[in-house]
């Protein structure tokens, strides 16, 4: 792979992004007693990796791809996070998308400035603004969404050592054991980066839905999301 | 209707397992003359029978136009079992408005080769128009593999609510695999898509549905009706305020008749429809 | 350091960071602040909340500002983070406040209630003050740590309360200003108009000296040795 310390810059959980505050929904998937040990856990990490990994997964990729291109930028972020609004019922989810999204912006403006991100929206979606940043760091498709893909599980690993009496070694094992899986999907993403918006998935997670919309009405949390 | 699957089919009434049952069915509405929704034209072809029901009031749903026509949809035939592949097609003409329910729910059975039954819903709302179509519950037996596929084009104004009921297993299966697609575009713009596995391996994982058998979700899509802020509802379900306007409801439940109980709460807040009104009645 | 994206230098505030260990009375001693300044001064508050938006709430009750003026910052049980390592959340909170309340003089930055160690990152703040309290013991601010040896201004909170835990709020000013080679320290009591008038006057000093381009942010320096993430 080419640019690996670009990717390696852009998917590390210390890059100042704001990501640490989130647990991706395993606060309130903890609260509701359907995360507790280690294997409900790399369920759950399997879960949200199908579902909104795979969809940001596939959106960075279009995103990459669409910043790569010589003109239209701004048109295709708006169809892009207009796409992930339709896909994305939880109001909860979009705000911390797009909230995510604004704070990478912010960074990458810094970080990797490029009169491209300046096309993106004022709070463009987490998955879009990760794209485009793939893109103006060098990486191609298939890297963005391996970011994408890397974060939507690492983050709420990271979270659940937090939230739970878990073996921090145990934790990141369960994550090593999700490699395959985050290979076939990044390729799964890539693909769909390749093809319309339209075409675009929409893999549904009720639960997630739910945990999202019963977090934010709760007055005292750890994770903002 | 794609032209694929518009091939006409015998109805069978009792199909054997390995056959492929092809069904299409139809609804198109109009306002007549009288301010009354005119049926002009119903089709049916085993499984899919449809009823208009009998005259008389309106349907107590608040979101139901007093001019609606109602329409019943039973079952011809078991199934669909594996193989089989359903369409339906409803066009909802404009300023009509169509209820559309269901006598029995509907039991999804395995083919003896694993194949995948199909269903194809394409629904089309004129300016001005209403559908509610308010289905019960799908069984997804143990072994059934199917993929619904509902498709719905709004004009700028019309309104769409949706019930949707999903229940793993008759009692005491663990029950097979659904995928249920969804997506609606309004004036032509795409507002809400949600593509829902169920069943399988990863579906089971609490990020998805966790051990819940029963799962279901209302759409609720009413350009004249504000959201309602702040709905909340107890156990895991939520009522999802939708980016393009209008609300999602989701929930998950151990059985059909506790999911049955969170929509019924949420159709009641959301459009301050009496429970009564979702529940089936005879024909 | 180039700090000022997203907020014109015609909008930029005198950004004050308030930190300090849990209890000291941050959240109290940024209502007296408000009290003391809102004549005078525009003022915002971001606060960052631990587990709860305790410390916003407990700023709204006040009513020493108007709410909107009071943002919270959601940190993920990591306070030191959000002020020091990754600023974004605050910095974003800061330049909305000073874009929406357009021109604004002064934003108060209250850091969730932490150890000794953490001090806010100059890329997020112009000055610091660092509080401690005498409940907390007479021999803390002998301790030492960045926040009290090189805050633009410590503050002994509470000193009321001397009496009452035995401690000699003379001695421990004495101390502290050792430790701090000298630099100020400030006895505070909401309940002694002459120190709050003192710590007012420190913040006018303060922004008056920004206006005129003779100040800028003065880091107190790394924290302990310290493994995060």
């Amino acid at each position: 792979m080419a640019n690996l310390a670009a990717l390696l810059l852009l998917a590390d959980s210390r890059l100042p992004a704001g990501g640490y505050a989130h647990s991706g929904g395993l606060e309130a998937a903890v609260a509701a007693g359907l995360v507790d040990d280690v294997a409900s856990l790399e369920h759950f990490l399997a879960g949200r990796a199908a579902t909104v990994g795979l969809l940001g997964a596939a959106v960075a990729a279009a995103a990459c791809r669409v910043t790569a291109a010589p003109q239209g930028h701004r048109a295709a972020f708006t169809a892009l996070d207009d796409a992930l609004d339709a896909r994305t019922p939880s109001p909860a989810q979009r705000n911390t998308s797009r909230q995510l999204g604004r704070q990478l912006v912010r960074v990458l403006g810094q970080v990797a400035p490029d009169p491209r991100l300046g096309e993106l929206a004022g709070q463009p979606h987490h998955a879009v603004a990760l794209g485009a940043g793939a893109a103006v760091l060098g990486l191609d498709a298939r890297a963005a969404a391996y970011a994408y893909l890397h974060e939507s599980v690492a983050g709420p690993a990271a979270a659940a050592i937090r939230l739970l009496a878990l073996d921090p070694f145990a934790t990141h094992a369960a994550l090593a054991r999700l490699r395959a899986r985050l290979d076939r999907l990044a390729s799964r993403a890539d693909e769909y980066g390749a093809g319309t918006v339209a075409d675009l998935p929409a893999p549904a997670a009720p639960l997630l839905d739910v945990y999202a919309e019963a977090h934010a009405a709760r007055t005292s949390r750890l994770f903002a999301s | 209707m794609t032209a694929t699957l518009g091939r006409p089919a015998r109805a069978v009434a009792a199909p054997a397992p390995a056959a492929r049952m092809r069904s299409s069915a139809a609804i198109t509405t109009d306002l007549g003359a009288d301010g009354r929704t005119r049926l002009v034209r119903l089709r049916s072809e085993a499984p899919q029978v449809l009823r208009p029901a009998r005259p008389g009031p309106a349907p107590p749903l608040a979101a139901c136009p007093p001019a609606a026509a109602h329409v019943w949809l039973t079952a011809g035939a078991a199934g669909p079992v594996g193989g089989d592949r359903l369409t339906f097609q409803i066009d909802v003409g404009a300023g009509s408005a169509l209820l559309l329910t269901q006598v029995a729910a509907t039991l999804l059975l395995p083919a003896v080769d694993g194949a995948l039954s199909r269903t194809e819903v394409r629904i089309t709302v004129a300016e001005g128009g209403t559908l509610i179509w308010m289905p019960e519950p799908i069984i997804v037996a143990s072994g059934a593999d199917h993929v619904t596929d509902v498709q719905v084009e709004l004009a700028a104004d019309a309104r769409f609510v949706l019930r949707e009921e999903v229940l793993l297993g008759r009692h005491g299966e663990t029950g097979g695999q659904i995928e249920q697609r969804l997506q609606v575009s309004r004036a032509g713009r795409p507002c809400y898509r949600q593509d829902l596995a169920l069943g399988t391996p990863d579906a089971a994982t609490p990020a998805i549905s966790g051990a819940h058998r029963a799962s279901g979700s209302l759409l609720v899509l009413d350009p004249g009706q504000a959201q309602p802020p702040g709905v909340r509802l107890p156990g895991l379900a939520a009522v999802l305020a939708l980016a393009g306007g209008g609300s999602a409801v989701t929930a998950l439940a151990a059985d059909n008749l506790a999911l049955r109980r969170h929509l019924d709460a949420a159709l009641r807040a959301l459009t301050g429809t009496p429970t009564e009104a979702t529940t089936r009645r005879t024909p | 350091m180039n700090r000022s994206n997203g907020t014109s230098s015609s909008t930029r505030a005198l950004r004050l960071g308030v930190a300090g260990p849990v209890g000291t009375g941050k959240s109290s001693l940024i209502a007296t602040l408000c009290r003391a300044l809102a004549d005078e001064l525009a003022l915002a508050v971001v606060t960052n909340d631990i587990y709860t938006d305790e410390d916003a709430r407990f700023l709204r009750s006040t009513g020493v500002l108007p709410v909107e003026r009071i943002r919270a910052v959601e940190t993920g049980a990591c306070p030191h983070t959000a002020i020091r390592d990754d600023i974004t959340m605050n910095l974003i909170a800061v330049e909305d406040l000073e874009q929406g309340f357009a021109p604004l003089d002064l934003v108060l930055i209250e850091s969730g209630g932490d150890n000794l160690t953490a001090t806010f990152s100059p890329a997020l703040i112009d000055a610091q003050l660092f509080v401690l309290d005498v409940a907390g013991g007479g021999d803390v601010a002998r301790k030492g740590g960045p926040g009290i040896a090189r805050a633009d201004l410590l503050v002994i909170n509470k000193t009321d309360l001397a009496p009452y835990v035995e401690v000699d709020v003379e001695r421990m000013v004495a101390d502290a200003t050792a430790a701090r080679h000298g630099a100020r320290v400030l006895a505070l009591s909401r309940h002694e108009p002459a120190s709050v008038r003192a710590l007012a006057d420190w913040v006018r000093e303060l922004r008056g000296a920004q206006l005129a381009g003779r100040h800028g942010p003065v880091d107190p320096g790394a924290p302990a040795p310290h493994v995060h993430r």
